[in-house]
This record gives structure tokens, sequence and C-alpha cells, in this order.
């Protein structure tokens, strides 16, 4: 046969690419479920992780349910739109933050850690060369640090990536997002040495000075879609 | 055995490990190199990723040899590649997902790795499969030791982990000691290869020019 004619050539390339299309398409979908559980199972992970939970060689789906006993959607204006759980789970952070901001759904999840009421919120934002995201939990006062977690898809390693190691997660503990005047101010990642004005600091990472104000920036905005929430003080909310 | 293991398939396995070896003799796939080899976890599995691919690429493409047509050979080659690259990235995000996170867009790159596209062209477009299975897994092996010794130094020196586990005593830290920064960044890889390749061709004469 003549291997190099034009209809060969036709034939030959149509079949090929329908083979491996079918192929793929068989692969991908055999592999759904069990792709969609990881990420769901580390989506658990890092929930916990801003809750200060060792995770280390534990079972993270069983620990999220005993940790974690609701999960809301609210609005800007604390409205409970589903307390159902899975829902808020279930729901793209990343896709609700594009949206126009009076129709965000936004996802909290409530904790329960040694008998005391934590709030976790997610967190989206940009840094220097893509996007990072993470959790910060609130005590029950829903103004003090309680935990935080941070990851990045593309930061530079030894600089900006410092932002998922737990020593600058740390640093958050403790400090509080509202300030004196009662307004929520967020916190401040300065370099060593500035002084922030009237708001709580950490220190931010020398180096990734981009990707600490890309931190900074992201906890303002996510936290102030919460303020409606958080100005609801006392357990009044349920 | 002795049919399937003879003198030359020897050769086909054993010469890309060090006198043709991929990396530091033919300079194919240095960009992976760099990007996966901070740590020992992901440059294993990236090494194992690349061998998988090769060796079955190879393999497919001999069998095809004969009625590939000409013109659109490359445009095959490329296609068999990527079929495998995506199958092998929707298994480790199957069944590693942690390490399919730190590798990131690299697996997808396998694509583009040099090594694979040369093999394929240079021999499996002319050799039987059994030939072209062993040529795929030498040159996939001769990729993979580059990656584990040069992630080996990086993870150590670096982090001061080998797999993720500590390493360097604490005490050695107490007395002053602290982790290479330079060495989790990509330049460190290229001197690393560098000074494989240095101790390489001090070996062996032929490969000096």
């Amino acid at each position: 046969m003549n291997t190099n004619s034009n209809t060969y050539t036709f034939i030959y390339a149509t079949v090929m690419v329908i083979i491996v299309a079918l192929m793929l398409a068989f692969v991908s979908s055999a592999l759904k479920g069990i792709q969609t559980k990881n990420v769901e199972l580390d989506k658990k992970k890092q929930i916990l992780s801003s809750l200060n939970v060792n995770l280390e060689g534990e079972d993270a789906a069983a620990l999220y349910d005993q940790y974690i006993v609701q999960e809301l959607i609210i609005n800007t204006n604390a409205d409970i739109q589903s307390d159902a759980m899975g829902e808020a789970f279930a729901l793209d952070f990343g896709k609700e933050m594009s949206k126009e901001a009076s129709e965000r759904q936004l996802p909290l999840y409530v904790a329960e850690v040694e008998g005391a009421t934590k709030y976790i919120i997610p967190m989206q934002g940009a840094g220097l060369w893509g996007s990072i995201w993470g959790y910060v939990s609130l005590n029950e006062d829903k103004n003090t640090v309680y935990g935080t977690y941070f990851s990045h898809a593309s930061e530079t390693p030894g600089l900006g990536a410092e932002i998922a190691e737990k020593e600058f997660q740390h640093r958050f503990i403790g400090k509080k997002i509202f300030n004196n005047q009662d307004q929520l101010v967020s916190i401040a990642v300065m370099k060593s040495g500035q002084k922030a004005d009237n708001r709580d600091q950490v220190d931010g990472i020398s180096g990734g000075t981009i990707t600490s104000q890309g931190v900074e920036a992201m906890l303002l905005n996510c936290l102030t879609q919460y303020e409606a929430y958080f100005k609801i003080k006392g357990g009044t909310e349920e | 055995m002795s049919k399937l293991m003879s003198a030359k398939t020897k050769e086909i396995l054993l010469g890309p490990l060090a006198k043709n070896n991929p990396i530091t003799v033919q300079v194919l796939g240095i960009c992976s190199a760099l990007a996966v080899t901070a740590k020992l976890e992901p440059a294993l599995v990236m090494g194992i990723s690349v061998t998988i691919i090769v060796a079955f690429s190879n393999v497919i493409i001999s069998l095809l040899r004969n009625t590939i047509p000409n013109r659109i050979r490359i445009i095959v080659q490329l296609v068999v590649v990527a079929a495998l690259v995506t199958i092998v990235s929707e298994f480790l995000k199957a069944f590693a997902y942690d390490v399919s996170v730190q590798l990131s867009v690299y697996i997808g790159l396998i694509i583009t790795n040099c090594i694979l596209m040369g093999r394929l062209e240079a021999f499996a477009m002319s050799n039987s499969p059994w030939e072209s299975f062993i040529d795929g897994l030498g040159n996939g092996f001769g990729y993979a030791w580059i990656l584990v010794v040069v992630a080996f130094f990086r993870e150590l020196l670096g982090s001061g982990t080998l797999f993720g586990h500590q390493v360097v005593p604490q005490a050695l830290y107490d007395a002053g000691y602290s982790n290479n920064g330079l060495m989790i960044l990509p330049p460190m890889a290229l001197i690393l290869v560098a000074c494989i390749i240095w101790v390489h061709r001090a070996k062996d004469k032929e490969l000096r020019e």
C-alpha cells in the first residue's frame, strides 16, 4: 500500500484521533470519581489546617466530621441562605469572588475545638505570579485570629512561597481584625520595622514583598464581605 | 532469555545510563530537571512517569512504524505521547494527588520533553518493538537517576530532609548550621547537573571534546 498518498494520510489521521479520543474519554470518566474525592479531601485538609489541627497520619475526612459542626452559606448582609451540610463545601469560592458583591454566596464553616466555637473564612487572592488562597479561623468573638492556612499556585520558592509555611501562618495567631473603633481593618502584612496605622500587623516575608502585599489585600478583601456577619455578636445568628 | 537479552539489547539498555545519558551527554530534558528536583519525591515520580511514557510510546510507535505516513509522522508521534501523558497525569491525580499537585504543570510538559521526541524519531521509527521498549526504559532510567541524584542534594542541603523526613539533626542547627535557600531555587539544579557532567567527563575520556 502507498503510505504516502493523501487519502491514506487523511484516513490514518482521522482513525488515530478517534481512537485516542475514545481512550482518553474512557480513562477520564473512569477515574473521575476518585479524583473528585481527592480534591475534596485536600480541601478538608486545608480547612482543618487553619484550625491548627495536626493532620500527620490522621484520617482528614473523619477529623473534618469531628471538628466542623456547621456549614453555612451567607450573603454580604449576613442572611443565612443555607445551612445544609455539604452545600457550602461544594461552592467554588473563586467563582463567587468574581461575581457582583451583592450576588455572592459566601461559604462559612463553623467548627468546635475543645468546646469553643471557631469561624472559618475562605480566602482567595492574587500573589506575584498566580493565585493565592487560604482559610482563616476566628475565635468566638469573631475578631481574634485563631489560625490561618495559606497556599499558592506558583509563588517563588524560598521567597513568596514561604506563605505556605507554618512559620509564616502562625504569625497571625492572636491578631485582631477589628480596630479600637470597631472598624473592620483586617491585618497588615508589613516589612519588618514598619508600623501599620491603627491596626494589627505581622511581619511580611523578606524578598516576597508582592506576595506579602497579596496576602494583606486578600485578607482585607475577603474578610470585608463577612463584615455584617462578624458584627452580629453573641451567637444571635442561629 | 538469551535472545531477549543479547549484547545489543544490553547496550541499548545500559548505554543511556552513562555513556549516552540523555541529560548529561545529550543535554535533553533540562527544563524539567530544573523544575521538579527541589524535593526527592516529585523527582522520583517524574522519573518514573517519564520512563513509563518513553517506554510505551516507543513500543507503540515501533509497532506502527511501517504504517505511519511519512509526512505526518511527527504529528502521529506527538499524539501518541500526548495521549500517554494525559493518561499518566489522570492516574496521578487519582492515586497520588499530593505529588500531582507538586508536579503541577510539569507532568503535562512531559509532552514537550525532547527525550521523548528524540527517542521516537531516532530509535522507535527504525527498530523492533522489543528493542524500542528496552531503549525507552534505558533512556527513562538515565533521565530518572540524574533527577534523583540532583534532588537528593537539593533536598538535603536546601531543606535538611529526605523524602520529607528530617535527616539533618536539630543539634547541627543549634550549632549554627542553616539550610541553604539557594539550593531550592532552579539555578542550583543547573549547577548540580553541571557537576555531574563534570564528574562524568572526568571519568570517561571518550566524552571529552
